[in-house]
């Protein structure tokens, strides 16, 4: 990176920085709510995309991964004292009845609990290819949900566990999300990352020229474990709550929805394409509510049809940019400056400026 | 340098290779000719670890490295420039270079291979930020070759480096090969364009359905009525009489 691009890359984070404080004191509720979303899929879809887009291993199994870090969030920073408050059904296991963790411990101990499970599955899983491992994957993500509705004592089942210290403010999670993509961006420039595209592209010839397939795509499956786990504690504790059937394989739909948008192996598009999805789902409802114009109902808007415009238009951008708004370019300084040059140089050509 | 022992390889019953033996002595250049199906690319992937080996034994250097990953038989400096190029099309020529050089370490002594490859093939040099799905076949197959190159191999496998290739890209293929020889590197190369092989060949073994039927030096195997026959597409001067 030349020492120019360094500076606006500081100057972009301080920005945000910047913009974060302003939310943070001005912006209503509902806004920062939306805004904190926004962040956790990001930081979700990332950690898929490097799976997905550019180790080209075609895993479904986000949602599992995700659950286990917001579990761990869950069933850790619950205050002990309202603890038989929140496990009023079957008191929770002695073993961890009195083990209480600060909020950031808890996280990464999620992540890491994530990443170490998907060691465990990745040894058989990943020697299967495209829609085999999509299954498997699928089906451990089903299993981990199932284990969590059945683990009475320890996740209090089917009700969910409530009261989540909601720690998880603005700050924390963009603070998270920022070191989350800053990670991922240098190990995709790394060596590894070199590696993990070279697979994606042909594992045949990447085999060939001594990287070791096994290895690497272990790697990137553990690292997109971690953040995933990473990104349910954060939303644990953003809602306060978990429940088993947050982490339907839906969810992992959305985030593939995500990547697919925003670009299979980019990490600009997806960052882009995580605020349009999660804002749009956001923005999109007032198609859900009853409209009428000049006392005439318009027959389609009631609950629901927002999801029908949102695939409309999802079909739309499929149809017509199948790469995702990306592809695997990135935007960089490079070209916001070539575009301001460009800019510059159509208005010269017009005249306006000498 | 490099020896194939008795060798044998089978796809599910089937069996590819009966038991062959090659030798590729240091500072050499040796071709494996035959039609296809004859076993030649199987032999180098069985050389490469990427297919399993049924018996059999491949020794570098004296030392066995039968069974042995892939990633540890390219650390030994054995190279494969795979059949049909098998670029990375989605990557640049500069990444795919540096895919190469994956298993080293030494950035000054990449630098200096990345210069050396730039200097063989200059169009690449050109081409560095272009994205290789992008290149002509013949370029793609120059990236190929480079990027074998920057693993630094002491034996460099290659898999029809002419293949689908303009004959114009084919003889500057070959005068590369050369080139690449005369730096060092020992060539072990797989043609169905049995004539130019055997041309820069010191030594040729003819592979047919999994057995060598024949060896010998790049000239006697030319002279060889069987040979031009089978492969060089001249008909039996005894016949023709």
């Amino acid at each position: 990176m030349k020492k120019e691009d360094k500076i606006l890359s500081i100057i972009l984070i301080a920005g945000l920085f910047v913009f974060i404080a302003v939310a943070d004191k001005f912006f209503n509720l509902y806004v920062q709510r939306v805004l904190n979303l926004c962040a956790i899929y990001t930081i979700l879809a990332l950690s898929m995309n490097l799976i997905n887009g550019f180790t080209g291993l075609f895993s479904l199994g986000h949602a599992g991964f995700m659950a286990i870090g917001a579990y761990m969030v869950g069933i850790f920073t619950v205050p002990v004292e309202i603890r038989p408050m929140v496990y009023f059904m079957k008191p929770m296991h002695p073993a961890i009845a009195d083990i209480e963790m600060p909020f950031i411990v808890a996280l990464i101990l999620g992540g890491l609990l994530s990443a170490f499970i998907a060691f465990l599955i990745g040894a058989p899983v990943l020697r299967l290819r495209d829609d085999y491992l999509a299954i498997a994957t699928l089906g451990f993500s089903e299993i981990i949900r199932i284990v969590i509705t059945n683990a009475q004592s320890i996740t209090n089942g089917s009700l969910g566990i409530k009261n989540i210290p909601p720690v998880a403010n603005i700050w924390w999670i963009y603070i998270t999300m920022i070191i989350s993509i800053a990670f991922i961006v240098l190990l995709i420039n790394s060596s590894y990352g070199r590696a993990f595209k070279a697979i994606r592209e042909d594992e045949i010839a990447a085999e060939a020229m001594g990287i070791n397939l096994f290895k690497h795509k272990m790697m990137s499956f553990m690292i997109g474990a971690f953040f995933a786990g990473i990104g349910g504690g954060l939303y644990a504790a953003l809602l306060g709550t978990v429940d088993p059937k947050n982490f339907l394989f839906v969810l992992t739909y959305n985030f593939l929805l995500i990547i697919v948008l925003g670009g299979m192996g980019s990490v600009s598009g997806t960052i882009i394409s995580a605020y349009v999805v999660t804002a749009g789902q956001e923005w999109l409802r007032f198609l859900d509510e009853p409209l009428s114009i000049g006392g005439i109902a318009i027959p389609l808007f009631r609950p629901g049809f927002r999801m029908v415009i949102f695939s409309l238009l999802l079909m739309i951008i499929v149809l017509f940019y199948r790469d995702g708004l990306m592809g695997t370019r990135e935007i960089n300084w490079e070209m916001i400056k070539n575009f301001g040059k460009r800019f510059k140089l159509r208005r010269v050509k017009s005249g306006e400026v000498q | 340098m490099l020896k194939v022992e008795n060798l044998t390889v089978s796809y599910g019953g089937i069996e590819a290779l009966k038991g062959i033996t090659i030798e590729v002595p240091e500072g050499s250049i040796v071709t494996l000719i035959g039609a296809n199906g004859a076993g030649k690319s199987t032999t180098l992937r069985s050389i490469m670890g990427l297919v399993k080996v049924k018996s059999g034994k491949i020794t570098y250097q004296g030392e066995d490295i039968t069974g042995l990953k892939t990633s540890e038989i390219v650390a030994r400096g054995i190279t494969l420039v795979p059949e049909g190029r098998r670029v990375f099309p989605n990557l640049t020529v500069y990444e795919n270079l540096l895919i190469g050089a994956y298993l080293r370490n030494n950035k000054e002594q990449i630098k200096k291979d990345l210069a050396w490859v730039y200097e063989l093939f200059p169009r690449l040099k050109e081409r560095s930020w272009q994205l290789a799905g992008t290149l002509s076949g013949g370029e793609q197959q120059m990236l190929a070759v480079g990027r074998a190159l920057m693993s630094r191999p002491k034996i460099l496998m290659m898999d029809e480096p002419s293949l689908g290739l303009a004959p114009l890209i084919v003889k500057s293929i070959f005068s590369i090969i050369q080139q690449i020889y005369n730096n060092g590197v020992t060539i072990l190369l797989i043609e169905q364009n049995a004539n130019a092989a055997l041309h820069i060949a010191d030594w040729g073994y003819v592979l047919e359905t999994g057995k060598i039927v024949l060896s010998g030096t790049g000239k006697e195997l030319l002279e060889n009525e069987e040979v031009k026959a089978a492969y060089l597409g001249k008909k039996r001067q005894a016949s023709a009489i």
